[in-house]
């Protein structure tokens, strides 16, 4: 194994080094002076392939549309806006080179990604050195902006760098619980989770509220998502006596999960995050998936106002892959830049400033308009202030949002 | 532990698979002393295979027949696979340092993996694969699925048949002569480069067996599904005894035991609540391969075939 791996690093750093000199000669002729059009470079990061590649291909094209959008309406006059899609395969390691490649290269002036939140950890201090600013359109994990010690009310926010446009896990998980303790009438849970960042975060504020309102956990366990074979846990669950299983993780794992919970005879709901949320869940899953629950941030996206156009937009300009969970977020996340990036050349008499990145950053923090999810704008932490998240549930082969609200804590 | 009874038949359903590709692995390394560390990606290329001919049958077709010509699908993708492996890849690095055809065996692997990923249409994450219909078994407290009947009655069958053929059949017989000793096997007028070609083909065809089973137990098939399950089947076949294809299934369900016996019960040990879940399975597992590996080096069943200097 370590063999493959150390082959597989080798083959990606020299295909790296490659791309990279390939840049660098095209650079030159870029910064043309005034009157010319200057092109400024959105870098994206998502899981372009492998099992996330569903949702990292709705983060890519969604980005894309923002920028095409920004030339078509021509929103900051003289730039034309591009991206430039990079895939860390879900993997914190890949991350780190492209977060490494993107500020590399100096026409990037924001970043919208990834999806993982580990991945993110991997890439917050080369941005943050870079002044580079990042906008994340997936990561739930609260210690991204509010630090490690965020649980304890001490928080801090370690990069400022760092944007998001989604939800928490520190509000997402405890909006589950109580849901499903007070609407639902679940009063006996059992929680897995996959060990990684994003999952094990959210079993844990999951587990904190689900416990304060008075229900019982029946048992715990942790899954190798690698793996399929969840049978040990499956078997627990079952004789635990539990009403619901409540799954921190992601769908490729929770799909064939909850097959495996339904065809052993226990049927009761899995429930999970916006991790879940999505359709290859309900296939991997197939008719066991119904009556499964997901949260999601925000508003269901084709249900807002707003977001009407963003959906006839994405349609008509005949992406491949659905936008998937995170595309109102991935547009919105773009557009930030877009809107800090016209800020900053509307205060510089329409041209890039020669300090383009610390300038946009700053602007970055203060942007705010409607967007296709609603207001966007970030706190002191680098938040989104629009904490509204939505209840799913898979009802005839897809997933039907439930209820929308804001968690109060 | 009122859910032991479900749990060993967990792990026993488990270790048929990790067996059934095992077998694979120990077959080649017995007569050519190379571990063929592509074996899962042979494997993983049976289940697309299988699923191949699923889609290419009429919507509607029932599993009664789908079921026998995805078998048949798979093990002939897996057996050109592994054949044309070991025409172009192998045999010509047959006497060179025996490193060489290890990093070619691993370097195999990642072409399959990423051919697959590449070129077969919607691989590139997880794929439906087709299930047999009808409800759960039940025994008493036992739960059995109706995909796991296939493997339950397959791997059985595979070692039946596989006995046979090694003792009985004249080809089975020159496998045994040319692991012993290829040169003297040469020498008896035994034709070693196509027994090397049929050592290969069954490896590749039990692996293909593995696979729809695969795909029939979980669901799904991906192209990486060969990763972790041939780094386990390679492991079974070592802890049974590298080289002997009873030991191969034997070792395959010793550590389909093992793990989901450790996943779900050593959490329940006192001060151990730490080290239990599945994750840790695959640590235990490993522990115990080196506890066997400490007492007899030779695995359980111990290496039937005479050494080479």
């Amino acid at each position: 194994m370590r063999h493959r791996q150390l082959i597989a690093v080798t083959a990606a750093l020299a295909a790296g080094a490659l791309t990279l000199t390939a840049c660098g000669s095209r650079d030159g002729g870029n910064s043309a002076g005034d009157g010319g059009n200057t092109t400024v470079v959105i870098g994206v990061d998502a899981p372009l392939t492998g099992d996330l590649s569903a949702l990292g291909l709705g983060i890519k094209n969604s980005a894309d549309l923002a920028a095409k959008q920004a030339n078509e309406k021509k929103y900051v006059k003289g730039v034309t806006f591009k991206i430039q899609a990079l895939d860390d395969q879900a993997q914190a390691s890949s991350g780190q080179q492209n977060a490494t490649k993107l500020t590399a290269d100096k026409d990037v002036l924001g970043v919208v990604g990834p999806l993982n939140s580990s991945v993110s950890e991997s890439m917050q201090k080369v941005f943050d050195d870079a002044k580079l600013a990042q906008i994340s359109p997936a990561n739930t994990s609260p210690s991204l902006t509010q630090g490690p010690k965020w649980a304890e009310g001490q928080k801090v926010r370690t990069y400022k760098s760092y944007f998001r446009t989604a939800t928490t896990d520190a509000i997402q998980g405890p909006f589950a619980a109580q849901y499903l303790f007070n609407k639902a009438g679940k009063k006996k849970v059992f929680i897995i989770d996959d060990k990684k960042t994003y999952g094990a975060g959210l079993a844990g504020t999951f587990k904190g509220e689900f416990t304060k309102l008075g229900g019982a956990v029946a048992g715990e366990g942790h899954i190798d998502p690698e793996s399929k074979d969840f049978s040990a846990i499956v078997t627990q669950v079952k004789s635990s006596g539990a009403d619901v299983v409540y799954y921190g993780g992601e769908y490729p794992a929770a799909g064939p999960l909850s097959k495996q919970i339904k065809a052993s005879g226990a049927n009761i709901p899995l429930v999970g995050g916006d991790g879940i949320y999505d359709k290859k869940f309900v296939e991997l899953a197939g008719d066991a998936a119904t009556g499964d629950f997901s949260t999601s941030v925000g508003a269901p996206v084709e249900s807002l106002p707003s977001a009407k156009e963003f959906v006839a937009n994405y349609t008509k300009a005949g992406y491949k892959d659905p936008f998937a969970a995170y595309g109102g977020y991935s547009y919105d996340s773009a557009w930030a830049v877009i809107e800090a990036v016209k800020k900053v050349v509307d205060a510089n008499n329409g041209k890039l400033p020669s300090d383009a990145r610390a300038k946009v950053l700053e602007a970055v923090q203060g942007v705010s308009f409607d967007g296709v999810t609603g207001k966007v704008s970030f706190d002191e932490f680098g938040d989104a202030t629009n904490k509204q998240l939505t209840v799913y549930k898979v009802d005839g082969g897809e997933w039907k949002s439930v209820e929308s609200g804001t968690y109060g804590g | 532990m009122h859910e032991l009874p479900q749990q060993l038949v967990n792990g026993l359903l488990l270790g048929s698979m990790y067996g059934l590709v095992a077998i694979g692995y120990t077959m080649v390394y017995g007569i050519v002393q190379l571990i063929n560390f592509a074996h899962g990606e042979i494997f993983m290329t049976g289940g697309f295979g299988a699923l191949t001919v699923w889609l290419m049958l009429p919507g509607g077709t029932t599993m009664w027949v789908a079921l026998p010509l995805m078998l048949i699908g798979a093990i002939i993708v897996a057996t050109l696979i592994a054949v044309g492996a070991e025409r172009f890849a192998y045999r010509p690095l047959r006497s060179a340092p025996r490193l060489a055809p290890l990093i070619t065996a691993i370097g195999l692997s990642i072409v399959l993996q990423q051919a697959v990923w590449a070129w077969y249409p919607d691989a590139k994450s997880s794929v439906v694969f087709p299930e047999i219909p009808g409800g759960p078994f039940h025994i008493g407290s036992i739960t059995i699925q109706t995909g796991d009947v296939f493997l339950l009655l397959a791997a059985p069958v595979s070692m039946a048949f596989l006995g046979f053929f090694v003792k009985k059949t004249r080809t089975g017989r020159g496998m045994q002569a040319t692991a012993q000793d290829p040169d003297t096997a040469k020498l008896m007028g035994i034709n070693t480069d196509r027994i090397i070609t049929v050592a290969f083909a069954l490896g590749a065809t039990f692996a293909a067996v593995g696979a729809v089973a695969y795909g029939l137990k979980y669901g799904e098939v991906n192209y990486r599904m060969g990763f972790i399950l041939g780094l386990k089947a390679f492991t079974a076949a070592v802890l049974g005894g590298i080289g002997n294809i009873y030991g191969a299934m034997i070792g395959g369900i010793v550590l389909g035991l093992a793990e989901t016996l450790t996943t779900a019960y050593i959490a329940d040990v006192p001060g151990m609540s730490q080290l239990g879940g599945q994750s840790w399975g695959n640590t235990w597992a490993f522990v115990l391969l080196i506890l066997v590996l400490l007492f007899r080096p030779q695995g359980l069943l111990g290496e039937r075939v005479a050494d080479r200097a």
